[in-house]
Formats: C-alpha cells, structure tokens, sequence
C-alpha cells in the first residue's frame, strides 16, 4: 500500500475525482491537512464542503478567495506543520464564470450585454459543465499565481465523474455556437446554403421555442462573438494544466460495485486522454475478522466470555454481517487494484464517526499517509 | 399519512450515493405488487435496474420487469425526437429538423432544453390517454430522478426554461409541466437521505429551495441505511471488557488463539456498529427537526449487493 505523501511527491496540483456520496471532499481535505502537517503551503478548493467541516477550519462562504486555516487548530490537533500553510476556499460557479467575463469583455458595453443576457444567466449557473470548467478555471488561476506548493481540487459533485473531463469540450461546443452562429445571421451562410429551406427552418423553430429563445441566443453570440477565441486559448492552456506531469488525479471511491465500476471507467478515461493518474482511495472500507472466517461459529466462544447467551448471538450475527462485507469490500479492491494495474490504492477504513473538524482529518490521515508495515498491521487489526 | 402510492407521480430525488435508485425500485414494486400498473423511469441511463432484475438493457421503451412492474429508461435525445414528431405532424418537416446541425446543437446547448424534454416524457407517461401510439395508462409513474447536484435542479427546470423561452409554444409546454410538478394532489416528492451529517443539512436545504424556488413541497422524506439497534447500553461496558482483553494463558495451539482473536474482533465490530447506531440515532432526530415532510425510517441491508429479495424488504417499509 502506498501513501499520499509518495504519489504526490513532486506534484503541485492534485485532483480529487470520484462519484457522487463517496467521500471526495472529506478526501481532498485531509490530503491538504496532511501535505501542510508536512511543511506545504497548501491550497484545497472545494464545491460542497460540509458546513461543520467548513465552519470548523474557518471556510468564508461567500467571496471565491481561499482563507487561511488558523494554524492554532494544527496546535490543537497536535501538529507542529513548520512552514506548512493550509489555505481553503469554497468556489463559486456562477462568480467564476462572471470574473471570466470580466476580465476577457473587450469593453463595458460587451461586458454588461454578456452578463445581463438572459442566455448567458441560465448558461452560467445551469449548463451541465459549466460548473465543472469553472473549478478547472479558477484553478488554473490560483495556479498561475503561484503562491503555493500543492493545490488540492475537489471535483464537482455531478452524478458522473466523467462528466468532469468532458466539461471544456461541452462548454466550448456551446460558446463557439457555430452551428447557431451561421443560421442566425439572416445575410449568412445559412441563407445562402439552405435558401428557401432556411425560413422554412426558421418558422419551424419558432413553432417550436418561441421567437425570443432566438433572439436571446442570437444576442449572447453577437456578444460573445469576439471573445470565443480568448476562451479557446484559455481552455486549451487549462487543458495543458490538466495534462502537466506535475499534476494528478486522484480517484475516490466507495468499495461497493458502481462505485468501482465508475472509478475504472474514470480511469480509462484518463489513460485514453493521456490524463496522469497518480492512484485512488477506497473510503469507508469494512474490516471484519480475517478473510476466511465467514461461517465460523463464535456463539459458544462468545456466550463464555459474556455469560449471556442472547448478548452472544446479537455480538455473533453482527459480526458475520460486518465480516460478509468486508469480504466483498476486499474482494472489490483486489479487482480495482488488478484492473488499475497499480497497488497505489489507498484504503480508509469505516470510522466509528463522521469527520467534521481538523482532528477528525488528522484521523483519516493515519491512513492515508500509511505506508509502512506497522501501519498497515494497524490498520487491518481496525 | 397520505400514501406516495395514491399519487399518480413520485419523484424521488436526493443526493448522489444515497440509495435513490434503490428506494425508487421499491417504492414502483410497492405499488406494482398491490396491483397497481406501474413504471419506474430512470433518467439518466444508469442501468440500475437491469443489474437487479438481470436484464440487458431497459432503453428507452417500455418493458415489463415482473407483474405490474414496468421500467423505461428515458434519453433526452429520444424524448426531444418524440416532442418534435408530436408538435410536427407534416413528416418532410420533421426529417428536415433532424437533418440539420442547427437542431442538434440548439437542443444540446439550450440550458434546460433536455430536461424539459424529460420530464415532457415523464407528463406523458401519467396522462389517461397516452399520446405514444399504442401506450396504455399507468396507475403509478415512479421517477428515479438525476442526483440533486446543486440544489432543485431537474424540478426547477421547467420554470428555468419558461423564464428563458418567454413566448411561444414551448413556454406553454414548461408552463404545463411547471403546474404538473407543482400539483400536490397527483404529484408526489420523496427526498432520500443518510443518517449522516452532510446529507442531513443537504436534505433540509433542499425541501427549503424545492418549496422557495419551484413551489414543491416534499411529501415524504426517507431515511436509508439506518443501522439495527443491537445492543443495549448497559451491555457495551462487557463487550468492550472482551474486545480489550489479552489473550487467555489457558488458549493455547492455533486453533484457539484464532478463535480468541475473532471473539475480540467480533465485540470491537459490536462497538463499532453501536457506535454508528448511536450517531444515526442522532441525525435521524436531526433531520426529523429540520425536515417539515415526515421522516421514514428504512434499515440498513448488510447484503454486500442488492437483489430482489432485499428489494422486496425495502418495499414492505416504503409504501
């Protein structure tokens, strides 16, 4: 078993990717507590966090700027992290996507049309990916900064993790509009290509939408007209981040079936777009027992350690529940392992609580900065 | 308690991860085995419930899984094809439609445009006379909604999409769906959570953004995955004495010093399982207290993978 420590050595930017429900942004909290314990400045940008989580390291909600942690709660955990800083920020989607405006309209007149576009309302805050791109984005921002040593991403929480690399390609697709761009221009090509066939087209999509969903569209593309070359460049140069040797993805998952299904075909789709892959964690692991001990009957054992018979068969049927399981979970994580063709797979057990505060990451991070034989004993004796 | 079963719709949202696929199929085979004909949609291609009824695909037509239980797994690209084929009836202009990059682009890029689609198709499969050629009515439409990313987000999309389209035939379709969402008699919504903090705190936010934002209110809110109360109290303080206990001078040989070693993990598994209990119990009141709609308590199954059977214990709680 590897640790965290190991695949992020050399590395200053860390994507946490997973499904939805598995933990990623409890993942890509501690992997940032851990990294600034160890002498990083750290910077972890998140979606979702938890608000006792974020409350507990003093996470702004509003702003879309990081915050430092207080390094007295390091004190308080125990931790003396030396030069590490651990910095977080709650990103804002929608805020993101207006800086961008902001900084890229040619002018204030482009600018206020662009923002105040009712397609462009919808696009910004709805559009499947643009909140995706916009975490690429203001990463790739505080990146180019270059004030830290580690950023740490927490993905999105979209029903599908792919849809997270898909993200600038949707969104490209949509901004460039070439398709619309050429119909909606009454002098364009789309007149001179289709004729007649055109206006036939333009009153069967007005059947259909409405009028003004076209002139809406219309609008935000006069608009956006001039600066989709800007956003090309810029989601091009966000790519190359993505690919840069000195980033990682990270896979999250559960130890369930379609949680592993997904973080394989996360991973192919990695391999697929020459993406680096640097390992994956395996939340909320049962232990049970040892493997091979489903079926043992420890009623009579039990019943003369406890002197109650009913204890003992609640304390035996609980156990085999828990020991069933953990034999799967194993048997899930061998198959991950197999197929990623790596023992980079980092497993978390099920702790007893949930975490919320910085103590509670540090618990985390006994396992993920596990690597040596003794905390491996420790973590299976779990 | 008025029963989900007696609407003609249930929506079933909540979080990624939380089992909403699980408690849909349950409810839909709740209501399949009082007789009631009844479909389960999926939404987004997920597929769940071919790995439980072991089928190939369901796609997007209607098949029959078991008595009364009908699935559907509904594509944006086909309910977009079918809206189209019943707002045009001339063919040439539909083919035409089709044919054109423009359409494609409009339907993918047009925020909201697929999921109005969808639930277009969801208002389809609930009307007394269907409008697909040769469909036949359903007592009970079942949706297993897409994972609430972000909010209300599939159920607002109508509304989204009347305050974008601001004339014209589509604005009469999301206002329809609008209304048909919003109708507490024939529409049901389920929210599914965990006894966990985070999906506690989304849960109570989002029944607040469903009834602020889209005027739903939730009907009924399920509780997954709650842990059996095992163990008493008073019995921790023993079993935590046996889960620490050294190894017994008298256990000698292999066999028995496995044996004391497996006793010990199976009182730590019982502290550990209280542990989780207790916690749950917590949340569990948490989110009875944030929650306005009333709170049903499903268990947690320890089959490592769910099956029809385990499907079936979840039925007997959920209606």
């Amino acid at each position: 078993m590897a640790s965290i420590a190991e695949l992020l050595e050399g590395k200053r930017v860390c994507i946490c990717a997973g499904s939805g429900g598995v933990g990623k942004t409890t993942s890509a909290a501690a992997i940032a507590a851990g990294m600034a314990a160890r002498g990083k400045r750290v910077a972890v940008l998140t979606i979702d966090p938890a608000k006792r989580l974020a409350d507990s390291l003093g996470m702004p909600e509003l702003g879309n700027v990081e915050r430092r942690v207080d390094p007295e709660l390091f004190a308080a955990a125990g931790i003396d992290p030396g030069t590490g800083e651990l910095w977080a920020m709650m990103l804002d989607a929608k805020q993101t996507f207006d800086e961008v405006i902001r900084k890229n309209a040619p002018d204030a007149e482009t600018r206020e049309r662009i923002l105040s576009n009712r397609i462009y309302q919808q696009l910004s805050a709805a559009l499947a990916g643009s909140q995706e791109y916009m975490a690429m984005e203001k990463l790739y921002e505080i990146h180019a900064d270059d004030r830290y040593d580690l950023l740490v991403l927490d993905t999105p929480p979209s029903p599908n993790a792919l849809d997270f690399l898909d993200a600038p390609r949707r969104l490209l697709q949509f901004i460039e509009g070439r398709a619309l761009q050429v119909f909606l221009k009454p002098t364009g090509l789309g007149m001179r290509v289709f004729g007649r066939g055109a206006s036939v087209m333009f009153s069967i999509l007005r059947r259909i939408t409405g009028v003004d969903l076209l002139e809406d569209l219309a609008e935000f593309f006069g608009a956006f007209g001039g600066m989709v070359g800007g956003f090309r460049e810029r989601a091009r140069r966000v790519g190359e981040l993505l690919a840069d040797p000195e980033t990682s993805f990270v896979l999250v998952c559960g130890a369930q079936d379609e949680p592993v299904a997904q973080a394989l075909r996360f991973h192919d789709k990695l391999v697929e777009s020459k993406l680096p892959f640097a390992g994956a964690i395996v939340n909320k692991v049962h232990y049970g027992g040892e493997l091979g001990s489903e079926g043992a009957d420890l009623v009579p054992a039990l019943r003369a350690e406890l002197g109650d018979d009913g204890l003992a068969r609640r304390v035996a049927a609980n156990f085999a529940d828990f020991t069933a399981l953990a034999s799967h979970d194993r048997h899930n994580i061998e198959r991950l392992a197999a197929a990623l063709g790596t023992d980079a797979v980092i497993e978390v057990p099920y702790l007893d609580h949930d975490v919320h505060d910085l103590s509670g990451l540090v618990e985390i991070n006994r396992y993920l900065f596990a690597s040596g034989e003794k905390e491996r004993a420790v973590t299976v004796a779990r | 308690m008025p029963g989900l079963l007696d609407k003609r719709l249930v929506i079933v949202t909540g979080k990624g991860g939380v089992g909403k696929s699980t408690v849909s199929l349950a409810l839909a085979r709740a209501a399949a085995r009082r007789g009631m004909r009844t479909i389960l949609c999926e939404v987004s291609a997920q597929e769940h419930l071919s790995q439980v009824f072991h089928r190939a695909q369901v796609g997007y037509h209607e098949v029959e899984l078991d008595e009364d239980l009908w699935a559907i797994s509904i594509d944006p690209d086909e309910s977009m094809r079918e809206y189209v084929l019943l707002q045009l009836k001339v063919r040439a202009m539909r083919d035409l439609l089709f044919r054109l990059p423009v359409f494609t682009y409009l339907a993918a890029a047009t925020p909201g445009l697929k999921e109005l689609v969808t639930i277009g198709k969801i208002w389809e499969l609930t009307l007394d006379d269907r409008k697909v050629k040769g469909g036949e009515r359903y007592d009970l439409v079942v949706v297993d909604a897409p994972a609430s990313g972000h909010g209300a987000g599939f159920l607002q999309t109508p509304r989204t999409f009347a305050n974008v389209a601001r004339v014209g035939p589509m604005r009469q379709q999301a206002e329809t769906l609008d209304a048909f969402i919003r109708d507490r008699r024939r529409t049901g919504v389920a929210v599914v959570a965990l006894p966990e903090e985070m999906p506690v705190n989304e849960t109570a936010a989002l029944e607040r953004e469903l009834a602020d934002r889209v005027g739903v209110e939730v009907t009924r809110i399920f509780c997954n995955g709650l842990y059996p109360e095992r163990f008493a109290e008073s019995e921790l303080e023993l079993v935590g004495s046996v889960a620490e206990r050294e190894a017994r001078p008298e256990a000698v040989g292999a066999g028995a010093e496995r044996e004391a070693r497996l006793v010990r993990a199976a009182c730590r598994a019982a502290l550990s399982e209280s542990g989780r209990a207790t916690d749950q119990r917590h949340q569990l009141a948490r989110l009875e207290e944030s929650c306005a709609a009333p709170v049903t308590r499903l268990p947690y199954l320890f089959a490592p993978e769910l099956g029809a059977e385990e499907i079936d214990v979840l039925a007997d709680r959920v209606a």
